[in-house]
């Protein structure tokens, strides 16, 4: 469980990133935290793993102050894999690449074999185990670093913007493999503006903006809202915006995908037949 | 980090700031010339005085403090070691020499971080791309000097989001012995390094595709002159260095401990 009580951030430059934040993450939910460029979305979830430390207010991750351990401690727990790739990778082999936390963490040379498996198969990576992550596609660097971070197998998981430069099929990929970690009582935040990847997941939705939470809730009541989405200058999903055009015609506006549109259109079809 | 913030040129409206970069460039290194001819404590602490007016008139007063706070920790050292070695060679004794001595030299540092951080807090590197050029630097020189000065910062930034990205995969740094620790920095400078590399070829294409040396003769919209406040720093740099190659040569300098008798 993540705590988050009253959390002011400020940089070291003065920028204040966060102005009194507060919200609770229990274990095993599904969050989308979502807002403009520099709304502090970033600057939040590194709060989660104690790589910022709140200017002011407190951040409790499993009851235990983020200000009091160290951040590999804490990263046992909560797995962070960053938005870009190329932060992160160093190593000779996709191979070497993965099973780095696992030695950072102590895992015993059997176990790191197995996970490195394990984590390459889930990803789609077997191929290119021996290949050096400099010589992949940008696509397959951001699937080396998440698969590097899935290995250890933590009990919450940050993703920041996942779903960039990933194929429609990857994403896919992604949007399954994340409602299987959940499925699996695992707490997933995920930050993104891929709004039609969230509309497809339905999660709940944190929305930010200028360092502060100005929506909070289930994606289909938020997502659906025209009033709260301008304000945090993001754009419903296409589905959405036509159903929300299309209220005076008896349709429901708070459609999120294309299995929920169809439904409504065959029910109204149905309807006028009648 | 803190100390390339102590570096960083920010726009101000100020005489100094509009002074001709060439003109300050030799200001510095006459500075810096004069602080190496002298080793006494009284010479370097009125260098180090006199340049306290251009950090006013410059307006730079916090950022020149925090550039002398990131050099205070080498500055330490410099104390540190000259002083523990004077004391060494005058066979273990404290001496009120040696503590002045260990005082100038770290003055002189001082005195050089004052000067260079006055001239790149007041410098805007665009100006100091149109000196170059002015002074027949081939373009593409000026150019990688002035990207290579604006980057700086970036990839301070970008060392710290790596040193993040690693910690959060559960390195260490502070963990094992001296050995070990300097091998702890591989996961951090690889992925600097790829990325300043990738980063540079990208920028390389970004430009050719945007023509980048496209016109062999390049002219400028503004171009630097030489004006009257130029003149008179030009003017005042020449009578400081003549002054103190002068007292340097035909006067003596008295030591603070000769000044009170100890
Ligand atoms: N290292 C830093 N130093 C100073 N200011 C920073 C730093 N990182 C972020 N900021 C500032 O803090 C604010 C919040 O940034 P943050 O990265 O959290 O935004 P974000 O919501 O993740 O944006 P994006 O959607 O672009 O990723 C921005 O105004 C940004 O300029
Ligand atoms: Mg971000």
């Amino acid at each position: 469980m993540i705590e988050v009580k009253n959390v002011y951030f400020t940089y070291p430059n003065g920028v204040e990133a966060l102005k009194g934040v507060s919200l609770t993450i229990k274990d095993g939910e599904f969050v989308a935290i979502m807002g403009q460029n520099g709304a502090g979305k970033t600057t939040l979830v590194k709060h989660f793993n104690g790589l910022l430390k709140p200017t002011k207010g407190i951040v409790l991750v499993d009851g235990v102050d983020t200000r009091k351990v160290s951040v590999a401690t804490l990263a046992r727990k909560v797995g962070f894999v960053f938005q870009n790739p190329d932060h992160q990778l160093f190593s000779e082999t996709v191979e070497d690449e993965i099973s780095f936390a696992l030695k950072n963490f102590r895992f015993e040379a059997e176990t790191i074999n197995k996970r490195v498996d394990w984590a390459l198969n889930l990803l789609g990576l077997t191929r290119y185990k021996k290949t050096s992550p400099f010589m992949l596609s940008g696509g397959e660097r951001k699937r080396v670093a998440l698969a590097s971070v899935l290995a250890w197998n933590p009990k919450i998981l940050i993703l920041d913007e996942p779903t960039i430069g990933q194929d429609y099929q990857q994403k896919e990929k992604l949007r399954h493999f994340i409602l299987q970690l959940n499925a699996q009582k695992k707490t997933v935040i995920i930050v993104t503006h891929d709004v039609e990847f969230v509309a497809e997941c339905n999660p709940r939705v944190i929305l930010m903006s200028n360092g502060e939470i100005i929506a909070d809730g289930e994606a289909r009541k938020i997502l659906t809202d025209p009033k709260i989405v301008t304000e945090a200058s993001i754009v419903p999903p296409q589905i959405t915006q036509i159903f929300i055009k299309l209220k005076n015609y008896g349709f429901p506006r708070d459609i999120l995908d294309i299995y929920e549109a169809r439904e409504a259109i065959l029910n109204s079809l149905r309807k006028g037949f009648k | 980090m803190s100390v390339f913030d102590g570096l960083k040129f920010r726009k101000v409206k100020s005489p100094i700031h509009d002074l001709d970069p060439r003109v300050k460039f030799i200001y510095v290194c006459v500075i810096f010339a004069i602080a190496l001819i002298f080793w006494e404590l009284i010479p370097l602490l009125i260098l180090f005085l006199i340049q306290l007016p251009f950090v006013l008139l410059g307006k730079v007063q916090r950022q020149w403090l925090r550039s002398l706070r990131g050099a205070a920790f080498l500055a330490i050292i410099i104390f540190v070691t000259n002083f523990v070695f004077s004391f060494i060679g005058a066979g273990y004794r404290f001496t009120a020499e040696s503590l002045e001595s260990a005082f100038a030299l770290t003055f002189r540092f001082v005195v050089l971080v004052e000067s260079f951080s006055i001239f790149f807090l007041t410098t805007s590197p665009d100006n100091l791309s149109l000196a170059l050029e002015q002074t027949r630097v081939p373009y593409e020189f000026c150019f990688a000097f002035t990207t290579a000065v604006r980057f700086v910062p970036v990839l301070a930034n970008e060392a710290q989001t790596i040193m993040d990205a690693q910690k959060a995969r559960g390195l260490e740094l502070e963990r094992g012995n001296f050995l070990k620790r300097i091998k702890n920095y591989i996961p951090i400078l690889i992925p600097l390094i790829v990325s300043a590399i990738r980063r540079s070829l990208e920028l390389a294409e970004a430009m050719e595709s945007r023509a980048w040396g496209a016109t062999k003769n390049r002219t400028n919209l503004y171009v630097l002159r030489m004006n009257k406040n130029d003149f008179i720093l030009l003017a005042i740099t020449t009578g400081i260095l003549i002054t103190a190659v002068y007292i340097r040569l035909f006067i003596p300098i008295p030591s603070v401990c000769e000044l009170l008798e100890i």
